[in-house]
């Protein structure tokens, strides 16, 4: 059995995770995305990953984060590639910054708009 | 005295319980509202917490705090009623409602107000505010001012950390100084508990092996011209340092996450009367303080852990303060809060006794399954935790019988594990 507390939401549920014959079953969550999150951490962990990038001839950086969550254990790979991203303004919120990050297939897009 | 402008309606901040306030009041028909804004840009401190998980409860949908602001900011266009001021910082308000700001352009200028909304949220407590002996070397810094440094500005503190304080802000910058490659050698909280949330405690210190040191504090800060490192210690029942037990932690920066204080020196000013437990001011269902025609919401009423809340109170702070306008508000009777067991602080602090109002509750320590008691209403507490608000919708047959007072307490709960 693992006990794991969820992060899916700020409520934090303590979820329970036990082998059964039939699969993996989850007690403790109070809905379903907790459920999904529990049986993810304990056989292929997930992150959103949030960073910042510089900005060309900008004084502050522009704020980014993947666009779904990506392997636990890429997490450092992923920002080695995003420390080495300059972004030319205009940026919009939502705009993909780098297609395919590290490898995941998922992309790095801006959260905030850049003029 | 210059010019005096008339308006309808101040909101003083426009991080998101400003936003929110001055939208819900201009879609409640007020026509004359002045938003003023000291920093250059809108969002207030959610333009640093570029982390996700702002939004679940507000928007089902999970966002950075950069984009929770710009949904609200983006709702401004349909508003025009609504005149925004950046850059303009307010330096005086009176009882009577008059609003006197400033900046680099206009200089001085008065507005007579016929209400204000009080959003100015909150600033960290200092390092004079816990007191640690030693030296006053460089490096030493507020989590929030790190976040500033690092997701705004683009620098690093340093090359290895310490990090006094379990609050929210303290952990999410654990996670964040590791990502970018800083070592954080240790989180310690002199309480027995995490002040922060505990889906915090799991994705930002556990992921990544960093000790959280629950009863522990620094008990020195050694360095001359750059912190060097900190002695830390354990504390007993009474928070009391051992110092047989001190050991020394390497570090060359230390971060303090060691609370919020709701900023009131402009509430003050006006006469509002404060709660000392809170550090806001005193409000009613209607998020109206003490003073008629002001009303306060977000961290500046009382600390939240959740900007989704902010959103909501300061939404009803906004409809409030158009209903004043309107001359709709009435004599409501409201009935105050007594805390009894387990209850540190309850926000709003009074009630009105004909339509349901949400509470926020502030527990004193860590229980198991107690029954939360509001007048004549219940609701069962899987967990209390003082780092997570309690949630209450507070309905009028809570309060039937109830005169002056209603009591709200927590029992019946397993204090130990």
């Amino acid at each position: 059995m693992t006990e794991l507390t969820c992060i899916v939401c700020p409520i934090g549920c303590r979820l329970r995770v036990t082998r059964e014959l039939d699969g993996l079953k989850v007690t403790g969550n109070e809905c379903r995305r907790g459920e999904e999150y529990a049986k993810d951490e304990v056989t292929a962990p997930k992150r959103i990953v949030t960073a910042v990038v510089k900005v060309d001839e900008g004084e502050r950086m522009l704020p980014v984060k993947t666009a779904q969550a990506i392997p636990k254990e890429i997490i450092f790979l992923a920002m080695e590639e995003i420390k080495e991203i300059i972004v030319a303004p205009p940026v919009t919120s939502g705009q993909v910054i780098k297609e395919n990050l590290a490898g995941t297939g998922v992309a790095l897009v801006a959260t905030k708009h850049c003029k | 005295m210059s010019k005096i402008i008339d308006v309808d309606l101040v909101v003083i901040g426009a991080g998101p319980a400003g936003l929110a306030a001055a939208i819900a009041a201009a879609e409640s028909g007020v026509e004359k509202i002045l938003l003023v804004e000291r920093q250059e840009e809108l969002g207030g401190i959610l333009l640093q917490c570029i982390h996700n998980g702002f939004g679940l409860r507000y928007f089902k949908e999970e966002l950075t705090g950069p984009e929770y602001a710009q949904r609200f900011i983006d709702q401004l266009v349909r508003h025009p009623q609504i005149m925004v001021k950046t850059e303009t910082m307010v330096v005086e308000i009176t009882a009577d409602r008059r609003v006197a700001t400033t900046n680099a352009t206009e200089g001085l200028v008065y507005y007579q107000a016929r209400a204000i909304i009080l959003a100015m949220g909150c600033r960290e407590r200092p390092r004079g505010a816990i007191n640690i002996p030693g030296t006053r070397p460089a490096g030493i810094y507020t989590a929030g001012s790190i976040q500033h440094l690092m997701n705004i500005e683009g620098y690093l503190p340093g090359r290895e950390a310490v990090i006094l304080g379990s609050g929210d802000i303290g952990l999410i910058m654990a996670r964040r100084l590791t990502l970018e490659g800083l070592r954080v050698q240790a989180v310690l909280e002199l309480m027995p508990y995490s002040n922060g949330l505990n889906r915090n405690v799991t994705q930002c210190l556990e992921d990544y092996n960093i000790p959280l040191y629950l009863s522990h504090t620094v008990v020195e800060i050694i360095g001359e011209k750059r912190i060097e490192g900190v002695k830390a210690a354990p504390v007993d029942e009474n928070l009391k340092p051992i110092f047989e037990k001190s050991f020394n932690l390497s570090c060359d920066t230390l971060i303090l996450s060691v609370g919020l204080i709701p900023e009131n020196e402009l509430s003050l000013m006006a006469g509002v009367e404060l709660d000392p437990i809170t550090g806001g001011p005193v409000v009613d269902s209607f998020y109206q303080t003490t003073v008629a025609g002001i009303f306060a919401c977000g961290n500046v009423a009382h600390v939240h852990d959740l900007v989704d809340d902010v959103s909501e109170e300061s939404k009803v702070a906004g409809r409030a303060a158009a209903a004043y306008l309107a001359g709709k508000t009435a004599a409501q009777e409201q009935l105050r809060f007594k805390a009894g067991r387990n209850i540190r602080s309850i926000v709003p602090q009074s009630v009105s006794i004909d339509l349901p109002t949400t509470i926020y509750l502030r527990a004193r320590f860590p229980e198991r399954n107690a029954t939360l008691h509001v007048g004549n209403g219940k609701a069962r507490q899987r967990v209390v935790s003082p780092g997570e608000t309690i949630h209450y919708v507070v309905k009028p047959e809570d309060l039937k019988g109830n005169s002056g007072f209603v009591p709200v307490s927590l029992e019946g709960g397993q204090v130990n594990d």
